[in-house]
C-alpha cells in the first residue's frame, strides 16, 4: 500500500466522511479516511431514529439514511477508505501509526491531516456515584449498540442518569421495546436535551423527568437492583430527606459526551479546557500548521447537520493547504462573554475574506435575551433570542466586510433584557 | 488424592500454590468465586511496602523484608509488571516529623535499606505537586508497586502451568479430619481429599478454621474506598506518598500505579458486608488527597472502588500449623503489608511448614516463567508485525482506551486460569480498564466471550454467576 498522501482522515464518521467529500470537491484528490469499525458512518449507524437532516436536506432522515448518502458520496469519488484500522498515534509532523489485521502495524505521512475522531460518552465512574458495581449499569450508547446492532436489551426495568439526547432516545427505544422505564434524572434545573426530544422521547410515553435530582447510590450485588434518587439544592449537593427509591435492573448514563482527543494530544496540539477539543480558527486549522479538527472531536454538537458543514468547512481548508501551502494568517481572539460557556473557533484569521459562523453555548437558561459579538464597543454581530438554552447551540455570523474593523480580540455575550 | 489443596485464591494462596508445584506434589487450589483474586488481592493499594512500618520481631516486619527483595524477581518471572518506585511518608506537623524519624529507626531495625529523611525543597523537587504544607519526608528508595489481581492470576496460572489444578465456584462448606488427611466438601456437594490444607481464605480465614474446631482464629475486617484517575494524570506523582501515621490511623495514600493511573484512598471503615462505595468515603478520600496534594486532577476520574481487608485479632499475620488439627496450616490475618510478604509467606510454607510435613522432592520440569498477558503491547514494531502475520486477530484493537488487540483477549478466555466474563478479561487484559470504562469494548468482549465458550450472548456475565449483562433479545 501506498504510505504518503495529500490527506489522511482520522474517523469515517459523519465527519470523516464528509470532510473527505469536501476536500475532494475542492482538488485534493489524494484522500485517506482511517476508521476503526468494520464501516464508516461512526455513530449514525447505531441511530435508527429519525430526525437527523432536517436543517441540511429539509427531510427527516434515520441516522443510518443520513450516514449513506456521505458514504455514497465517497464511494461516488472513489475515496480510498481503510476500514478496521486503529491510528494509534500521530506526530506533529502529520505521521501516522496504525494498526489493523492485512497490514500490521504501519506508518503513513500525509501533508495534511483531519481529525474526525469523534467523542465518547462520560461514564458512571467518572461521576463518583456511590454504591454497587453489578451488572446492568451501561452508557446509554453503550444500551443502544446492544439494541440496535446486536439485537438484545440491557435490561427491563430502567432509571436514566441525564437528560442528554442519547438519554432521551434512549428511553423511547427500551420503552418501544417492552422496557419500563421508571424515571429519567437530571441534575440540572434543565435539560441538556433538544426540546423536541424531551416532547417526543418522554412526554409521549408518561415517561417522568426529575429536574435537580440525581442518582445518589446504586444497588444490588451481581445485577442491579435498585437506586436511589435524591433532589439536589443549587450546588448540586443531594438533600438529605429527599430520598426516592427505584426497584430496577439497570441504570442508563447519559451525562455527557468528551471529545476523544488522546490523539490530538500526542501531536502537541493546543486544547480548550472549555470544548475539551483543539483551539482551531474559523477554517478549522489546530495550533500545529495542516492539521484540522472536525465535528464532535472539536466541539459536542447538538445536529448531525452541524457535524457536516463544520466538517466540510475543515475538507475545503484543508485542499487549500495542500494546494496553495501555507499562509500568512492574522489572528484575534474569540473571547467567552458574560452569559457565554464556550466559542468556537476559539480564533479569527482577519486575512480571510470570508463570512465567519460562530458557534457558542450559553451557561443558563435565558429567555428575551439579546446575544452580542463584539470588538470593544465596536458590535461586529447580534441576534435577539427568545430564550437560549445550554442543550441548543447558538450561532452568530461576522460578515466578511465587518472582519476589516476588528482591530482587537472579540468577545461573544449574552444579556437579559428587561 | 491431592497432596495439598489450598482454600482461597488470593495472592498469598497463589502464590503457594505456585510454589508448591516445584516439587513433586500433586495440588490444588479452591476458591468460592467464579474467578482468582475475587477478595482483597482484587481491590488493594497494590504498594510494596519497603518494611519500615510493620513492628520490630512482628511477622509482619520479617515476611515483609524478606518479601520486597522477592517481589522483583518473582514479578520478572511471572511475566508481571512491577515497579520500585520509592515511597514517602509526607510529614506536616513537628509531631509528624518526630514519627517519620521514629519509623526511620524502626525500618533500620527491621533490615529497610536506603532509608533517608529528606527536607522540604528536596521533596518538593522530586514531587512537583506535593501540598506546600508539606516540610519533610521519610524517604524509602525500596518502596514500589505491583498490580495484585495481576500478581495473583499470573501465579496461579503458571502453577497450573506447572500441573497444579484449580476449582472454582467451590465455597467450602464442610472439611472433616480422616486418617490420612481431609475431605473438603463444596456447597454442591463436590468433595476433595488431601493430605494437607492450607487455610487462605481471607476475610473467611476464620469460619474455615471453626470447621476443623480450630476457634483460634479471630477475623476482623476493614472496607477501604478508593478512587482512580485517568492514566493522561499519570505523572501527577512519581512516588507512593503516605501520610505520617496518627493515633487516628494511617491516613490515605495517593500513588502511581503499574499501569500510569493515580491511586487515591483507601477509607478504613470496620465493616465487611459489602464493597459498595459511599458518598461520604468518596468525599473523605478527595478531601486527604487535596491535603497531601496541589492541583489534583479530580476531572480526570475514572472509577471509583472498594475492597475489604481482613486482619486478625492479634495485629499480626498467623502463619502456622493449627494448634488443634495435624496438617491443616493456617495463613490468616495477612493484613497489610500482605501483598509485598505474599513471595517470603509462600516461601516459608512451603519449605518449611509443608516440608516439615511431606517430603519434598524438586519437580525438574518446573518452569516458573510466564508470558506477560501484555505481553503484546511492549514489543517492538517488527515483532508486533511478526505475530500478527502469524496471527491477524493481534491487529485488531479492541479496546481503544488501553489499546487491547482481540488476540490478548482471545488469550485470556483460554490461558490459565481462564477469564470466563467480562471483568475476568478487563483483569487479564486491561480491555475496559480505562478511560470509556468499557463503553466500546465490551459489546465486542462479550461477543468474543460467548463465541470462544460457545454459549449465547445473554448468559454472558460481568462478573460470575448471576451478572448477565443481558436480559433478553428484542422484539
Amino acid at each position: 500500500m501506498k504510505n504518503t498522501y495529500d490527506i489522511v482522515i482520522i474517523g469515517g464518521g459523519p465527519a470523516g466522511l464528509a470532510a473527505a467529500i469536501s476536500a475532494y470537491d475542492n482538488g485534493a484528490k489524494d484522500v485517506l479516511i482511517l476508521e476503526r469499525e468494520e464501516k464508516t458512518g461512526g455513530i449514525l449507524n447505531q441511530c435508527i431514529h429519525n430526525g437527523f437532516g432536517l436543517t441540511r436536506f429539509k427531510e427527516s432522515l434515520s441516522g443510518p439514511e443520513y450516514a449513506a448518502r456521505f458514504v455514497q458520496g465517497v464511494r461516488e469519488r472513489k475515496i480510498e477508505v481503510l476500514t478496521e484500522t486503529t491510528v494509534l498515534s500521530l506526530t506533529k509532523d502529520k505521521r501516522i501509526t496504525a494498526i489493523n489485521t492485512k497490514d500490521g502495524i504501519f506508518t503513513l505521512q500525509a501533508k495534511s491531516v483531519i481529525l474526525a475522531m469523534g467523542c465518547r460518552e462520560r461514564s458512571r465512574g467518572a461521576l463518583n456515584v456511590a454504591g454497587t458495581r453489578p451488572a446492568g449499569i451501561y452508557s446509554a450508547g453503550t444500551a443502544q449498540k446492544y439494541v440496535n446492532i446486536k439485537g438484545y436489551m440491557p435490561g427491563k426495568r430502567v432509571v436514566i442518569l441525564g437528560s442528554g439526547d442519547i438519554g432521551l432516545i434512549m428511553a423511547r427505544r427500551m420503552t418501544l421495546e417492552g422496557a419500563k422505564v421508571l424515571a429519567v434524572c437530571e441534575i440540572m434545573p434543565y435539560s441538556s436535551g433538544l426540546k423536541r426530544n424531551i416532547a417526543q422521547c418522554l412526554d409521549d410515553f408518561d415517561i417522568p423527568l426529575y429536574l435537580n435530582h440525581t442518582i445518589t447510590k446504586i444497588e444490588g450485588d451481581k445485577r442491579v437492583t435498585g437506586v436511589v434518587v435524591s433532589k439536589v439544592d443549587e450546588n448540586k449537593r443531594p438533600i438529605a430527606g429527599t430520598e426516592m427509591h427505584f426497584d430496577c435492573d439497570t441504570v442508563l448514563f447519559s451525562v455527557g459526551l468528551i471529545p476523544e482527543n488522546e490523539l490530538t494530544k500526542e501531536a502537541g496540539i493546543e486544547l480548550s479546557p472549555r470544548t475539551r477539543g483543539a483551539i482551531v480558527s474559523q477554517t478549522r486549522e489546530t495550533s500545529k500548521e495542516g492539521i484540522f479538527a472536525c465535528g464532535n472531536v472539536l466541539q459536542v454538537h447538538d445536529l448531525v447537520d452541524f457535524v457536516s458543514e463544520e466538517a466540510e468547512m475543515a475538507g475545503r481548508y484543508a485542499a487549500k493547504y495542500v494546494l496553495e501551502g501555507k499562509t500568512e494568517h492574522d489572528y484575534v481572539e474569540v473571547l467567552n462573554g458574560k452569559n457565554v460557556s464556550y466559542v468556537c473557533p476559539q480564533k479569527v484569521d482577519k486575512n480571510l475574506d470570508e463570512h465567519v459562523k460562530l458557534f457558542f453555548r450559553v451557561t443558563n437558561t435565558f429567555k428575551n435575551c439579546i446575544i452580542t459579538a463584539k470588538c470593544g464597543d465596536k458590535i461586529l454581530a447580534q441576534k435577539k433570542k427568545q430564550i437560549a438554552v445550554p442543550g441548543e447551540m447558538e450561532t452568530l455570523m461576522l460578515v466578511k466586510n465587518k472582519l476589516s474593523e476588528i482591530d482587537g480580540n472579540i468577545e461573544v455575550s449574552l444579556e437579559v433584557q428587561e | 488424592m491431592f497432596d495439598v489443596s489450598i482454600i482461597g485464591g488470593g495472592v498469598v494462596g497463589g502464590l503457594i500454590l505456585r510454589e508448591l508445584t516445584k516439587y513433586k506434589l500433586n495440588v490444588c487450589l479452591v476458591e468460592k468465586a467464579g474467578d482468582v483474586a475475587m477478595g482483597a488481592s482484587k481491590a488493594n493499594s497494590g504498594i510494596v511496602h519497603a518494611g519500615f512500618d510493620a513492628p520490630v520481631g512482628s511477622l509482619k516486619a520479617k515476611f515483609n523484608v524478606a518479601g520486597n527483595k522477592m517481589m522483583e524477581s518473582v514479578c520478572a518471572d511471572l511475566g508481571v509488571k512491577f515497579h520500585r518506585n520509592g515511597s514517602l511518608v509526607v510529614a506536616f506537623s513537628e509531631e509528624d516529623f518526630k514519627t517519620i524519624n521514629d519509623l526511620k529507626a524502626r525500618g533500620e531495625v527491621n533490615g529497610v535499606e536506603g532509608l533517608e529523611i529528606i527536607d522540604q525543597p528536596r521533596l518538593r523537587e522530586i514531587e512537583k505537586n506535593i501540598s506546600d504544607e508539606a516540610f519533610a519526608a521519610l524517604y524509602a528508595p525500596t518502596g514500589g508497586i505491583v498490580c495484585p489481581y495481576e500478581l495473583t492470576i499470573a501465579a496461579i496460572g503458571n502453577a497450573m502451568d506447572n500441573g497444579a489444578k484449580l476449582f472454582t465456584d467451590f465455597e467450602v462448606v464442610d472439611i472433616e479430619k480422616h486418617e490420612s488427611g481431609y475431605i473438603v466438601t463444596s456447597k454442591d456437594g463436590q468433595e476433595i481429599a488431601s493430605k494437607i490444607v492450607i487455610n487462605c481464605a481471607g476475610l473467611h480465614s476464620g469460619e474455615i478454621a471453626k470447621m476443623i474446631g480450630d476457634s483460634d482464629i479471630k477475623i476482623g475486617a476493614r472496607k477501604g474506598e478508593y478512587i482512580l484517575l485517568d492514566r493522561e494524570s499519570g505523572d501527577f506523582v512519581q512516588h507512593t506518598l503516605f501520610f505520617t501515621p496518627t493515633k487516628l490511623g494511617k491516613g490515605i495514600l495517593v500513588t502511581q500505579t503499574v499501569d500510569n493511573n493515580i491511586l487515591l484512598g483507601p477509607t478504613a471503615e470496620e465493616r465487611n458486608d459489602s464493597t459498595e462505595t459511599s458518598a461520604n468515603g468518596l468525599a473523605f478520600v478527595i478531601e486527604k488527597a487535596k491535603k497531601m496534594c496541589k492541583n489534583l486532577p479530580l476531572f480526570n476520574t475514572i472509577t471509583s472502588f472498594a475492597g475489604v481487608r481482613a486482619y486478625s485479632d492479634k495485629h499480626d499475620f498467623i502463619i502456622e500449623e493449627s494448634k488443634k488439627a495435624k496438617g491443616f496450616i493456617h495463613c490468616a490475618g495477612i493484613e497489610s503489608p500482605g501483598l509485598t510478604a505474599s513471595p517470603a509467606i509462600a516461601k516459608y510454607v512451603v519449605e518449611t511448614l509443608v516440608g516439615g510435613m511431606l517430603p519434598l522432592e524438586e519437580n525438574e520440569e518446573f518452569n516458573g516463567i510466564r508470558k506477560p498477558d501484555y505481553f503484546f503491547k511492549h514489543l517492538s514494531m517488527e515483532e508486533k508485525n511478526e505475530i500478527i502475520k502469524k496471527d491477524p486477530s493481534y491487529g485488531k484493537i479492541v479496546c481503544r482506551c488501553e489499546q487491547v488487540t482481540e488476540g490478548e483477549i482471545l488469550r485470556a478466555i483460554h490461558e490459565n486460569p481462564p477469564a470466563k466474563d467480562i471483568d475476568g478479561v478487563k483483569r487479564r487484559t486491561r480491555s475496559g480498564m480505562g478511560r470509556c470504562q468499557g463503553g466500546f469494548c465490551q459489546p465486542y468482549v462479550a461477543e468474543l466471550i460467548a463465541k470462544e465458550r460457545g454459549m449465547s450472548l445473554t448468559n454472558v456475565t460481568k462478573n460470575g454467576k448471576g451478572s448477565n449483562l443481558l436480559t433478553g433479545v428484542t422484539k
